[in-house]
C-alpha cells in the first residue's frame, strides 16, 4: 500500500479530466431548462386567449354604497375604459390605488369587479385607498373573474367601446405602467 | 501491498459506482414517467381515460347543483365539468374552505372502474396556506385553467 | 429617515464588497501585496454595515412606518411586536436583505477568526465571498429595494397571513437562512482553494467548522419546518415533497455529504477534488433552491416574487456564480493532485459510499423537483409526489443507512470485515428480529417494514463506536457523531412507525356522541365559540380517553381571521410518550353533526426528536472542533513566544 501518491498517472487519469466538466454540463442543462421556463412561461399567463374576445354576458349587483353594480352593457357604451378586478383583502390592490387615482383624474373611466369581498371590508378599503371607480360589481363567486380569464387580483382589462377586451394587465399597476395603459387606451380609440 | 492492486481495486469500485448511478438514473426516468401524476381536464379524462388506479389530477368547475353530502356526513359527491364533459367525483374528508359549487377545483386521485373519480385530496398541495397574497387566487387560478381550455 | 439610513448603509456595504473583491484580487497578483491589509478589514466592516441596514429595516417595521412600501404591504399597525419584527423578513425584499446580511456577517467573521488557511487562499476566499455578495447587493439595490417609499402614505398596512403568525414560523426563515447562506463560506473556501491550488488537510480543517455550523442550522430549520407543516396544515402529514421543502432538503444533503468528505480530507488527505466540488455544490443548491422557490417558476401561485424580471436576475446570478465556480473547478480540479490511497474496506470507502448515496438522493430529488418544468416545455402538466420520491430516495437511503451502521466501526486506510463481523452480529440479529415483527404487525407495507427493521439495529450500531472505550476520554466530535447517527435512527423509527401504524378516523358526530380512533375513545363534549386577538373560532371540546383511562381534553378549532379574511383549521395535538393524537374540526354537516378528522400516530414525535438529536450531535462536534482549534492556536502562540524569548 503506497502511502504517498501524488501521481496523476493512474489508469483513471484521462477519464478524470473529462469528468471534471460533467458538473458544469449538468448545470448548463439546468440553466437552459429554467431559462426556457422563465422566458416562455407555458401556462402561467394566458391573457392572449381573451384579448380580442368580447366580454361574456353578466350582471353583478352593486358592491359598495353610492356606486351602481356592473353589467356587460355598461361596458359597451362606445367609450374605451378600464375594468379593474380587485379585492379589499389583496395587498397589491392597495399598492396600485394611487395609479388608479391618477388614471381616473386623467379622465379615464374605471369600473371595478370586487372579487369575493365583504361589503364592510370593501367600504373600509375604499375609504383608505380612495375610490376611482364609477361602478363596482360584487363578484362573490369569481364567476366574472374566471369568465374573463383573470388568474388573480389585481388585474386590469382595457375594454373598447364595443365590449371587447383589448389588453390585459396582470398584477398591480405601477407608475411605470401608466404610459403604456394610456397608449393602449388611445389605440382603442379614446 | 502493490500500488497496482490498489489502483485496480479503485477502478473496480469506480466502475461499480458508475454502473449503479446509471442504473439509478434509468430507474428514475422510468419512475418519473410512471409515477408523475398528469393533469386532466374533464374532456380529456372522458376522451382518453387513464388506466384505473393510476394517480392523476382532475381540474375543472364544480357544477352548480351537483354537490351532495352522503348520509355519513363526511363523504361528498359532486360533478366536475369544463363545459364539454362532466366527471362525477367522490371525496371523503374535510373539504377546503373555498370549495363551493361554481368554484374551480383540482382533485388528486384516481379513476374507478365505474368511471367515478375517487379523490384523495381536493385543491393542490400549494393551497392558500403558504402565502397570503395568493390565498384567494388559488381556486381561481385553477378554475382559469379549466376555463381557458374551454373558451 | 431610518429607511434612508438603511438604504445608505446598504449602498456602503455594497461599495465595501466591491473594494474587498478588487483588493483581494489585486493582492493575489505579484505587485499587489500592498492591498493585502485592506481585505480583511473591509470584509469585517462590510458585514457590520449589512447588519446595520438589516437592523434599520427591523426598526422601520417595529415603528410601522407605513410610508415604506414594504411595511405597508406586510404589516398592520395592530400586531404583536414579535410579528412586527418577523414581518421584516416575511417577504421577498426583507428576506433577500437577511440573505446578504448573513453573507456579510459570515464573511466578516471568517476574516476575523480564520487564521489556519494560507494567506493567499484566505485572500482568494474573501474575494470570492465578496464577489458572490456583490451580485446579491445588486439584486437588492436594483431589483428589490426593501426601503422603497410609498406616496401617498396609506393609513393602514396589510396583514400577514394568519398561518404565518406563529412563533415557530417567525424564526424559522432566519434559521434556514443561516444554514443556506452559511454554506456560502464553504463555497468561497472552495473557490479560494481552487484559485491557489491549495487543497489539503489544512483547508478541510478550516472549512469544517463553518460547514458544521451551517449544517446545524439547516437541520434545525428543516426539522422545525416539517413540524410546522405537520401541525399547522391539518393534513396529518409531516413531509409533502413540496418544492419548498425540497429546496431546503437538497442543500442539507449536499452539506451532509460535504461534512463527511471534509473529515476524510482533514484526517487522511484524500478525496480532494470531490470535497472541493461538494463545497461548490452545497451553496449552489442553496441558491438553486431559493431561486426555484422565489422565481415562481415551479409554483406560479406560491412564491413571493412572481416577477419574471426578478427571476431572470437571480438566474443570471446563478449562471455567473455556479457556472463560474464549476468552470474553475473543471479547469483546476484536474491539477489538484490525487490524495492518499485507501483500501476498499476502510473508513474512507464507507465515507465515499455515504457520499455517493447522499449525492444520489440529491440528484433524485432535484430531478423530481424539476421534472414538471421539463414536461411543461412539451405542453404536458404533471406533478411529482410521494409515489416517485418515496421509493426512489429509499433506493439510496437504505444502503446509506447500512453504511452508516458499519462505517464508523472501520479503521482508516485499511481494514477487514472479519474484524468487525463479530461486533456487527448484535445489530444484524436485531435487524432480523425487528424485521420479522414488523412484517407481522404491518404486513405488505414495504418501506415502513424496512424502516422499522433498520431503526433499532441502527440505534445500537450507532453506539457501537463507543464500545471498549474510556468514555471520559472520548472526544466531543465522536460523541457528536454517535448522537447524530443515533438521531437518524430515532427519526427513522418515527417515520416508519407513522406510516405503518397510523390509524385515521373521519366521522360526522353530534355533540355527546363518541367515536374511536386506535386506542382512543373520543367524545364530542361541546362546540363553543371563542375569540382571539384577530380571529374568532368555533372550538370543539373533545374528551379523549386512552384505553378507558381518565379523560383528557383537547380543543381543535375552526378559525376565521379577519384582515385578511381567512378560515383555517387549527389542529389540536395530544402527546403521549408513545405517540400523538391529532384532531381536526371540519365543517358542520347535515343534522347537527360536526366533521371530525382524527389520527392516532404512534411514536410520530420521534421524527422531530431525531432531528433535534442530529442537530445537537452537530453542535457537540462543532464545540469539540472549535475547542481543539483554540487549544492548538494557544499552543502555537506559546511556542512562538518561547522561540522569540530564546532568540533574544
Amino acid at each position: 500500500m503506497s502511502s504517498t501518491g501524488p501521481s496523476d498517472t493512474g489508469p483513471l487519469a484521462p477519464a478524470r479530466r473529462w469528468t471534471m466538466w460533467l458538473p458544469l454540463a449538468l448545470f448548463a442543462l439546468f440553466v437552459a431548462l429554467v431559462a426556457y421556463g422563465l422566458l416562455w412561461p407555458a401556462s402561467k399567463e394566458v391573457p392572449s386567449r381573451f384579448v380580442g374576445q368580447a366580454l361574456p354576458e353578466f350582471d353583478l349587483p352593486p358592491a359598495a354604497a353610492g356606486r351602481p353594480g356592473l353589467k356587460r352593457s355598461d361596458l359597451a357604451d362606445g367609450k374605451p375604459r378600464l375594468l379593474n378586478v380587485f379585492a379589499s383583502w389583496c395587498i397589491p390592490c392597495a399598492v396600485e390605488s394611487p395609479q388608479l387615482a391618477r388614471l381616473a383624474a386623467a379622465g379615464i373611466e374605471i369600473d371595478g369587479v370586487a372579487v369575493r369581498d365583504r361589503k364592510a371590508d370593501l367600504a373600509g378599503f375604499l375609504e383608505r385607498n380612495g375610490n376611482p371607480y364609477r361602478r363596482i360589481g360584487a363578484d362573490d363567486r369569481s364567476i366574472v373573474q374566471v369568465g374573463i380569464g383573470s388568474s388573480g387580483v389585481p388585474e386590469t382589462y382595457l375594454i373598447d367601446g364595443r365590449g371587447v377586451i383589448r389588453y390585459q394587465h396582470i398584477g398591480e399597476i405601477r407608475p411605470e405602467h401608466i404610459p403604456l395603459l394610456l397608449d393602449k387606451l388611445k389605440e382603442a380609440g379614446l | 501491498m502493490s500500488g497496482i492492486k490498489a489502483k485496480h481495486q479503485r477502478l473496480v469500485l469506480v466502475l461499480i459506482a458508475l454502473a449503479a448511478l446509471i442504473a439509478a438514473a434509468l430507474l428514475a426516468a422510468w419512475a418519473l414517467r410512471n409515477q408523475a401524476s398528469y393533469f386532466y381536464l374533464p374532456a380529456d379524462l372522458v376522451a382518453r381515460p387513464p388506466e384505473t388506479g393510476r394517480a392523476v389530477r382532475l381540474g375543472g368547475m364544480v357544477q352548480a347543483g351537483s354537490l351532495k353530502t352522503a348520509p355519513d356526513g363526511v363523504t361528498v359527491h359532486f360533478v366536475v365539468g369544463d363545459g364539454k364533459a362532466r366527471v362525477p367525483v367522490t371525496f371523503t374528508g374535510i373539504v377546503p374552505d373555498l370549495f363551493k359549487e361554481g368554484s374551480g377545483v383540482v382533485a388528486e386521485g384516481r379513476i374507478a372502474a365505474d368511471g367515478t373519480f375517487m379523490a384523495d385530496n381536493l385543491l393542490a398541495k400549494h393551497d392558500e396556506k403558504y402565502v397570503p397574497r395568493e390565498m384567494k387566487d388559488m381556486t381561481e387560478a385553477q378554475a382559469r385553467e379549466a376555463v381557458k381550455e374551454t373558451s | 429617515m431610518i429607511a434612508e439610513l438603511g438604504l445608505a448603509t446598504l449602498w456602503l456595504a455594497a461599495a465595501l464588497a466591491l473594494l474587498q473583491l478588487i483588493a483581494g484580487a489585486l493582492a493575489l497578483t505579484a505587485r499587489g501585496t500592498g492591498f493585502v491589509g485592506v481585505v480583511r478589514p473591509s470584509a469585517v466592516v462590510q458585514g457590520g454595515l449589512a447588519l446595520l441596514s438589516f437592523l434599520a429595516l427591523i426598526m422601520v417595521f417595529v415603528q410601522t412606518d407605513l410610508s415604506v412600501k414594504l411595511v405597508a404591504a406586510n404589516s398592520p399597525s395592530a400586531k404583536p411586536l414579535m410579528y412586527k419584527i418577523a414581518g421584516a423578513w416575511a417577504n421577498h425584499e426583507g428576506s433577500m436583505l437577511l440573505w446578504v446580511t448573513v453573507m456579510g456577517l459570515a464573511g466578516g467573521f471568517v476574516a476575523l477568526v480564520e487564521k489556519r488557511l494560507p494567506e493567499r487562499t484566505m485572500l482568494a476566499t474573501l474575494a470570492g465571498q465578496a464577489f458572490v455578495s456583490l451580485g446579491f447587493y445588486a439584486f437588492l439595490l436594483f431589483a428589490s429595494n426593501p426601503f422603497e417609499r410609498l406616496n401617498p402614505v396609506p393609513v393602514e398596512g396589510q396583514g400577514l397571513n394568519p398561518l404565518l403568525q406563529d412563533p415557530g414560523l417567525a424564526f424559522h426563515p432566519p434559521t434556514l437562512y443561516l444554514g443556506y447562506v452559511g454554506l456560502s463560506i464553504a463555497f468561497s473556501f472552495a473557490i479560494g482553494a481552487l484559485v491557489t491550488r491549495e487543497v489539503g488537510p489544512a483547508f478541510a480543517r478550516a472549512m469544517r467548522p463553518w460547514v458544521l455550523g451551517a449544517w446545524i442550522f439547516l437541520t434545525l430549520g428543516i426539522t422545525a419546518g416539517s413540524y410546522w407543516a405537520y401541525y399547522e396544515l391539518g393534513w396529518g402529514g409531516w413531509w409533502f415533497w413540496d418544492p419548498v421543502e425540497n429546496a431546503s432538503l437538497m442543500p442539507w444533503l449536499a452539506a451532509t455529504a460535504l461534512l463527511h468528505s471534509c473529515s476524510v480530507l482533514a484526517a487522511r488527505n484524500a478525496l480532494r477534488a470531490w470535497t472541493v466540488m461538494l463545497g461548490v455544490v452545497a451553496f449552489s443548491m442553496s441558491m438553486v433552491g431559493t431561486f426555484l422557490v422565489r422565481s415562481g417558476i415551479l409554483t406560479s401561485v406560491h412564491a413571493f416574487a412572481v416577477d419574471p424580471q426578478r427571476g431572470t436576475f437571480i438566474l443570471a446570478l446563478l449562471a455567473i456564480y455556479i457556472g463560474g465556480a464549476l468552470t474553475l473547478f473543471a479547469l483546476r480540479a484536474g491539477t489538484v493532485t490525487e490524495g492518499e490511497r485507501f483500501a476498499v474496506t476502510s473508513r474512507e470507502s464507507a465515507r465515499v459510499a455515504n457520499n455517493v448515496m447522499l449525492t444520489g438522493s440529491l440528484g433524485i430529488i432535484l430531478l423530481g423537483t424539476l421534472y414538471p418544468l421539463f414536461t411543461e416545455a412539451f405542453g404536458e402538466k404533471v406533478s411529482v409526489g410521494p409515489p416517485y420520491f418515496n421509493p426512489m430516495t429509499a433506493i439510496f437511503v437504505v444502503p446509506m443507512l447500512a453504511v452508516l451502521a458499519i462505517g464508523p466501526l472501520l479503521r482508516w486506510r485499511r481494514d477487514s470485515f472479519g474484524r468487525v463481523r463479530a461486533i456487527l452480529l448484535i445489530p444484524a440479529a436485531l435487524l432480523v428480529i425487528c424485521g420479522v415483527i414488523a412484517v407481522v404487525l404491518a404486513p405488505g407495507k414495504v418501506l415502513p417494514i424496512i424502516g422499522l427493521a433498520l431503526a433499532p439495529a441502527l440505534a445500537v450500531a450507532s453506539i457501537l463506536p463507543l464500545r471498549g472505550r474510556d468514555l471520559r476520554r472520548v472526544k466531543l466530535p465522536v460523541w457528536g457523531m454517535v448522537m447524530a447517527h443515533f438521531g437518524v435512527a430515532v427519526s427513522l423509527f418515527g417515520m416508519a412507525s407513522d406510516s405503518a401504524f397510523t390509524t385515521e378516523r373521519l366521522v360526522a358526530v353530534r355533540v355527546g356522541e363518541t367515536t374511536e380512533v386506535g386506542p382512543w375513545q373520543i367524545r364530542l363534549a361541546r362546540i363553543e365559540p371563542v375569540a382571539g386577538p384577530n380571529w374568532t373560532a368555533l372550538e370543539a371540546v373533545l374528551e379523549a380517553r386512552y384505553k378507558g383511562a381518565a379523560p383528557v381534553f383537547t380543543h381543535p378549532q375552526s378559525r376565521t381571521f379577519w384582515a385578511p379574511v381567512q378560515n383555517t383549521a387549527e389542529s389540536a395535538l395530544l402527546t403521549r410518550w408513545n405517540g400523538q393524537l391529532y384532531t381536526v374540526l371540519g365543517e358542520q354537516a347535515a343534522g347537527d353533526r360536526w366533521q371530525l378528522r382524527l389520527w392516532w400516530k404512534p411514536f410520530v414525535p420521534m421524527i422531530w426528536l431525531g432531528g433535534v438529536l442530529i442537530a445537537l450531535g452537530g453542535l457537540l462536534a462543532l464545540l469539540g472542533r472549535v475547542a481543539s482549534d483554540v487549544k492548538r492556536l494557544v499552543a502555537r502562540d506559546k511556542i512562538a513566544y518561547r522561540r522569540e524569548r530564546q532568540g533574544r
